[in-house]
């Protein structure tokens, strides 16, 4: 226990040089747990939105549908095979038809995914109820990224034009029922959302589909032919990807600060090591192996992560806290990057990262701290107390 | 029995006399438009103006067209545009780019897609079909363009994968050429339009020489078409509908 104490004591009694590492090393503290809560927060926020909204416990995909293809998007749609069909029955699941269409804000063309919803479906959370259709006319749905990009507002009307099943152009008005605020672009952007119903029976492709979303928890999952079942492993992939991109291009940041804060150590240590060589000597005149001595002076190393772990927690909790309540808001525009981050984003703070941080801290300075005893494990003590280095 | 041959020849001349005032039939007059511009082979330049919105460009092309289903167009002004070509094999378009030295596949909606900003879309300028083969026609009424009088027919798709349901068209009663194209969605809403300036005679045809084409849900002038020269049954070389020949 004498170790320890010792330690800390000279640690102390450096004074400014000790607290000039630890408040460098407590910067770092913060920064990773911050950058990291926030990025672990952004993908949180993501996938949750993106199942919530769009992808719901996984998708059954017609086989030629990719969504990175658009020239498979014609052929992509089948009948809706009956093991899904009894889903769908149930509420457990509901279909969307997709199709490449063109619509005419204002005479410009532009082109456009025409979406189909059942109105009534709560599978995902969407607004699909503003689809009923009431009075002959098509409503529309469409997000307020597609309303901003078309120029269009509710009761607008819009032509859209598309090909249907046999390849003949179809024309029909519809009009903007409501426009939704989503922080989903996948479901907003050059998107027009109508009554399935409707799709179905203008493009002449009754009870088909081009992918049908099963709600979230449902286990028995139909094995069908024609369909591939994409789970949210898979579906959820690119945001994983994502945020691991992220997280190693934020960590350039903290590691470039952690780096500062362990060169200091170093230097430090090798300071501590070169002008305390007569103590050293002192210490084994009364019985101190080398041993000990480099448990000590690695100790003393180690000790400023400790430090910096109480500074860092002095003004990161708060600091940390107050940010997790508040948010980060987004520029305006960022959304319009096709990833759902919302106005804000929340950062989490998980136990595991904190923990994670602490370790990863202690353990680079105890090696930072350690490295440069290792000259005391050759130093002679009639050399040390001469204040000589062997 | 001298009156009963009398009697039978009146008949005979009345009825005559009243076939001959009614009009052809839509599809008689449809098979005589398709006659008069259909063609095994045709090797075509062009000039095409299209009016946008920040000012309009001419492009120029020179096509070789053989049957329905094989076309290839070279572009050849505005410099920008030079050396680009376009082969069509059957349903399928690749585009090679002097740009980027690049041959790119064009297929499915892309094939829908503008040509070049213009109000006219691959298909529709690679369209080629015979329209007696995919339109059932009728006789609607008869009107004077270009003071030229004309039958109106109303064309109706007899299914398949035809991309207008429906077109009106207006023929020249002498020279079965269409003067006048109104093309229709499913719905009945009109969509495009053509509309022939001028027409001249080549190889004992009648085609027209200047045209404007407009996409009607789009807004802006259209897209003028100068037919520069046109040869009909042309003798045109295998190797010109291959893949090989975009990059020559």
């Amino acid at each position: 226990m004498i170790i320890p104490k010792l330690a800390l004591r000279n640690l102390l009694g450096a004074g400014l040089r000790t607290w000039l590492n630890v408040v460098v090393l407590s910067l770092s503290f913060v920064l990773i747990i911050w950058l990291q809560g926030l990025y672990i927060g952004m993908g949180d926020q993501i996938k949750e939105a993106q199942i919530d909204v769009d992808y719901g416990g996984g998708q059954y995909w017609h086989e030629s549908y990719d969504p990175y293809d658009p020239l498979t998007l014609e052929d992509a749609h089948g009948a809706v095979p009956d093991p899904i069909q009894n889903k769908i029955d149930k509420g457990e699941a509901t279909p969307i038809l997709i199709a490449q269409a063109t619509i005419y804000p204002e005479g410009r063309l532009q082109v456009i995914l025409l979406k189909g919803i059942d109105p009534a479906q709560t599978v995902v959370n969407f607004p699909s109820q503003f689809l009923v259709q009431e009075n002959g006319e098509i409503p529309a749905l469409i997000g307020t990224r597609m309303a901003k990009s078309a120029g269009l507002k509710i009761g607008d009307k819009v032509i859209v034009r598309w090909r249907d099943a046999q390849g003949t152009f179809d024309a029909r008005d519809v009009y903007i029922a409501q426009i939704m605020k989503t922080i989903v672009p996948a479901v907003d952007q050059s998107q027009i959302w109508i009554p399935l119903e409707t799709m179905r029976e203008l493009m002449g492709m009754q009870n088909e589909a081009s992918l049908v979303v099963m709600a979230k928890d449902i286990e028995e999952l139909p094995v069908v032919s024609g369909w591939n079942f994409k789970s949210l492993k898979f579906l959820l992939a690119d945001v994983e990807y994502l945020i691991k991109t992220k997280k190693t291009g934020g960590s350039i940041i903290y590691m470039f600060l952690l780096l500062l804060a362990m060169l200091a150590i170093f230097n430090t240590q090798v300071l501590s090591i070169f002008r305390r060589k007569k103590e050293m000597g002192s210490m084994m005149a009364m019985g101190f192996t080398r041993g000990k001595i480099i448990q000590l002076f690695t100790l003393e190393g180690a000790f400023h992560s400790v430090l910096a772990g109480i500074v860092a927690a002095i003004y990161g909790i708060p600091f940390l806290v107050w940010f997790a309540k508040k948010g980060w808001a987004m520029p305006e525009g960022y959304d319009d990057f096709g990833i759902a981050l919302g106005e804000k984003l929340f950062p989490i703070y998980t136990a595991g990262l904190v923990f994670g941080t602490v370790m990863l801290i202690l353990i680079v300075t105890t090696i930072v701290s350690f490295l440069p005893t290792r000259k005391i494990a050759k130093l002679k003590p009639t050399d040390a107390l001469r204040g000589r280095l062997s | 029995m001298k009156r009963i041959i009398c009697y039978i020849s009146f008949v005979c001349l009345l009825t005559a006399a009243v076939t001959a005032q009614e009009p052809p039939s839509g599809e008689d007059i449809l098979k005589q438009v398709d006659a008069n511009i259909g063609s095994d082979n045709k090797i075509s330049v062009a000039e095409m103006t299209i009016h946008g919105r920040r000012g309009s460009r001419t492009v120029k092309s020179k096509s070789w067209l053989r049957g329905q289903d094989e076309s290839f167009t070279e572009y050849l002004a505005p410099a920008r545009e030079k050396g680009t070509k376009m082969l069509k094999l059957g349903d399928q378009l690749w585009i090679y780019l002097p740009s980027t030295n690049r041959t790119i596949k064009i297929s499915g909606h892309m094939m829908r897609q503008s040509v070049m900003g213009s109000d006219l879309s691959y298909e529709d300028m690679m369209e080629d079909q015979d329209l007696q083969k995919i339109y059932d026609a009728q006789v609607a009424a008869e009107e004077v363009i270009l003071e030229r009088p004309c039958w109106v027919l109303e064309l109706t798709s007899k299914g398949g994968n035809i991309a207008y349901h429906s077109r009106k068209i207006w023929v020249d009663k002498e020279r079965f050429v269409s003067l006048r194209e109104d093309r229709f969605a499913r719905s009945g809403k009109l969509l495009k339009t053509f509309e022939a300036k001028e027409v001249s005679r080549i190889q004992n045809r009648w085609v027209p020489t200047r045209m404007v084409f407009k996409d009607v849900l789009k807004s802006g002038k259209g897209t003028e078409f100068i037919l520069e020269s046109i040869e009909f049954n042309a003798d045109i070389p295998e190797h010109v509908f291959t893949k090989a020949s975009l990059r020559k």
